[in-house]
């Protein structure tokens, strides 16, 4: 098992005929991804690399049946392709673009939360993928293999330097999730928590956080109530300046709010241990599974 | 992005919030004409961001054009925590008989916008919140019903607005909920909000924060400055289309990814280190991108050694040395560098720096050995002295 994108997952990116929608669409369907189709408006009847392309999400979803959606399209047109994959009856959407107005992210991210099993990962995230299964976004899939460790991560190449961590000491992975770095997340930390204490092959999760906003503490939270296998957990940003803005939209410490000590302590007190840098991580990854 | 007072006053004019009558100034003689135009008595306000400037001498009150002068030049230049003055508002001076307290905040918890209205106004809103409460009344909006009257009203009797306010404070937060709105804002604070003996309320001063993201649909915005924030580094780097944080200490980083580049700071700072700045290359780097960021990290004179940490995904290695062999040609660094290459085409990458031999450059094959030697050097070089 795995959670979110596996065999089953069939794809429809929206952006597919741009230049990095083309390249990580088809790196994608390399992988083993079944990418069954794509949206561009205005250039339906199209074909990239024999992947039809389609003028809008409910024309797509009417002849290829996808049941997962990759938005590639530039900022200012990303909260619209999500809400029309959304609309078109697609229920697992994966948003990598950056840089999307945080005003569209709420409208978007409220109007999703009054549908039915409607599943926003990112904006700004590098997407999920399974070893061995399905890679659904950027995530570069050579540098790992199927296995039991769950990764959630706010970030995209620290997520790979901690993978990477983990694949020299012989772990392999159920699930990667890049949940994005902006303020507003389509899912948090909790929902994919969640997903990985009901997937089986799953024995631990890392989680990697960083500064702003209190998404890792209310993960705390939810994980001394309700996540009975053991969570690493890793913070960047302990020497962050107050006020700046560190790359991600979402990444500030605001006045005292949002520190990463604040968030180390929060996990720790929920039983969470923390490793200090990511070689920690795999540290005490290998103690608690005892390889 | 963290608008002036004054910015964030004519923002709000533009909504119909209303505010004193002003003008900035950026020079004396601007300010004596901009205090003739607005009328005496007039308050000459520095422009800058921090609260409290009021105390440190920032704000004074003018009943003469030769008071408006003696003041403009007393502010202008002057240092207040560290920033410097480059800009006066000068503004009517106004009658207060109470200070009420106004903000709506963007909620990411809850994601949605929070609004906050207290009574107590002209103070820190955080020590009121502390101790007094219930003094401190709030609600969140549903961001797709908008804000609605009665929003306004809850407030205003949870609070206990005097009754003849109740109805211009509810129409007054449905105009700093659309200026919220409308314009993109994280964060809008009016502090204090005042009463007028006319029983009138103006926002007497303005604390704004935009989405940088959205600043695509509002030019205007993105066209505001405020040189007193600005850091040379930082200008230099934005022109080069680089994201980059000034820091204080010695060790110039730069990485590819926001989080791997905060967690490089980190295991630098953990080393013993002290990193110089935040530079993200970004997915992807390109030669080019490297070469500009080179130029930016050395650009800082207190650097005395600089850590390459990257971990390829999208980002090529082999494109990163190119850069990096490129860069060494185009400004011969006279620091050390250290250099971690790792993910994709990480073994051609380092060949071609190890064929190239750059004078000073050493490559180490973790993360945390590369920041161990890093600081190790820096501990050892001399800051760079201008050429």
């Amino acid at each position: 098992m795995s959670i979110l994108v596996d065999r089953e997952t069939r794809l429809c990116v929206s952006g597919i005929t741009g230049r990095e929608g083309t390249f990580h669409a088809l790196n994608n369907k390399r992988y083993g991804t079944n990418v069954v189709s794509g949206v561009t408006p205005g250039k339906g009847g199209q074909a990239v690399d024999g992947i039809p392309v389609f003028n809008t999400f409910s024309d797509a979803v009417e002849e290829t049946e996808p049941n997962t959606a990759m938005v590639f399209v530039p900022a200012r047109f990303a909260a619209d392709s999500i809400l029309e994959a959304a609309e078109a009856g697609i229920r697992t959407i994966v948003a990598i673009t950056e840089g999307i107005p945080a005003h569209d992210e709420l409208r978007v991210s409220s109007h999703l939360h009054g549908l039915d099993e409607v599943r926003l990962i990112g904006p700004n995230c590098p997407g999920v993928l399974s070893p061995g299964k399905a890679n659904v976004g950027i995530i570069p899939a050579a540098f790992f293999r199927e296995g039991n460790v769950g990764v959630v991560s706010r970030s995209g190449t620290l997520t790979y330097q901690i993978g990477n961590e983990l694949a020299q000491r012989g772990f392999g992975n159920s699930s990667i999730v890049g949940i994005g770095g902006d303020p507003v997340p389509g899912s948090s930390f909790i929902d994919v928590l969640a997903l990985f204490e009901a997937d089986p092959e799953t024995e631990l999760v890392v989680m990697s956080g960083e500064i702003g906003g209190s998404a890792e503490e209310e993960a705390a939270e939810f994980i001394a109530d309700n996540v009975s296998k053991p969570v690493v957990g890793y913070i960047a940003g302990f020497t962050a300046p107050p006020g700046k803005t560190m790359g991600h939209a979402g990444a500030i410490v605001s006045g005292s709010k949002g520190t990463a000590r604040a968030k180390a302590e929060a996990l720790e007190a929920a039983g969470v241990r923390v490793g200090r840098t990511p070689t920690e991580v795999s540290e005490i990854a290998v103690e608690i599974l005892d390889i | 992005m963290d608008l002036l007072e004054y910015q964030g006053k004519q923002l709000f004019a533009r909504h119909g919030v209303p505010v004193p009558a002003g003008r900035p100034a950026a020079t004396v003689d601007e300010a004596v004409t901009a205090a003739d135009s607005v009328g005496y008595p007039c308050v000459v306000k520095a422009q800058v961001q921090i609260g409290g400037r009021g105390k440190l001498g920032g704000i004074k009150l003018a009943a003469t054009r030769e008071e408006a002068r003696e003041h403009a030049g007393a502010i202008l230049g002057m240092d207040i925590r560290g920033l410097r003055v480059h800009e006066v508002w000068i503004e009517e001076a106004s009658d207060i008989e109470a200070e009420y307290y106004a903000s709506i905040v963007f909620d990411r918890s809850a994601k949605a916008p929070l609004v906050l209205f207290s009574t107590k106004g002209g103070v820190d809103i955080e020590q009121v919140a502390e101790e007094d409460p219930a003094a401190l009344a709030s609600l969140h909006v549903d961001p797709l019903l908008g804000y609605q009257q009665f929003h306004g009203r809850r407030l205003a009797f949870e609070a206990g607005v005097d009754a003849d306010l109740v109805r211009p404070l509810t129409a007054l937060l449905a105009k700093l909920y659309d200026a919220f709105v409308g314009e993109d804002a994280m964060l809008i604070e009016v502090n204090p909000l005042i009463v007028t003996p006319e029983r009138e309320l103006r926002a007497l001063d303005a604390k704004v924060t935009l989405d940088g993201n959205a600043l695509f649909r509002h030019p205007d915005n993105a066209a505001l400055r405020n040189p007193s924030a600005e850091d040379a580094q930082e200008e230099m780097a934005k022109e080069r289309g680089l994201i980059y944080v000034k820091l204080d200490g010695d060790i110039g980083i730069l990485g590819n990814g926001a989080g791997l580049v905060m967690s490089t700071l980190d295991v630098v700072a953990q080393a013993g280190g002290r990193p110089a700045n935040f530079l993200d290359a970004g997915g992807g780097s390109k030669a080019d991108a490297i070469v500009a960021a080179v130029e930016v990290i050395l650009s800082d004179e207190k650097v005395r050694a600089v850590l390459f940490n990257i971990f390829g995904g999208i980002t090529r290695c082999d494109e990163v040395a190119k850069g990096l062999i490129e860069a060494f040609e185009r400004v011969q660094p006279r620091v050390p560098f250290v250099v971690r290459l790792d993910g994709t085409n990480d073994e051609e990458g380092r060949r071609l720096l190890s064929d190239a031999q750059l004078p000073g450059l050493e490559v180490e094959a973790t993360m945390l050995g590369a920041a161990e030697r890093v600081v190790e050097l820096a501990a050892g070089t001399p800051a760079l002295q201008p050429r």
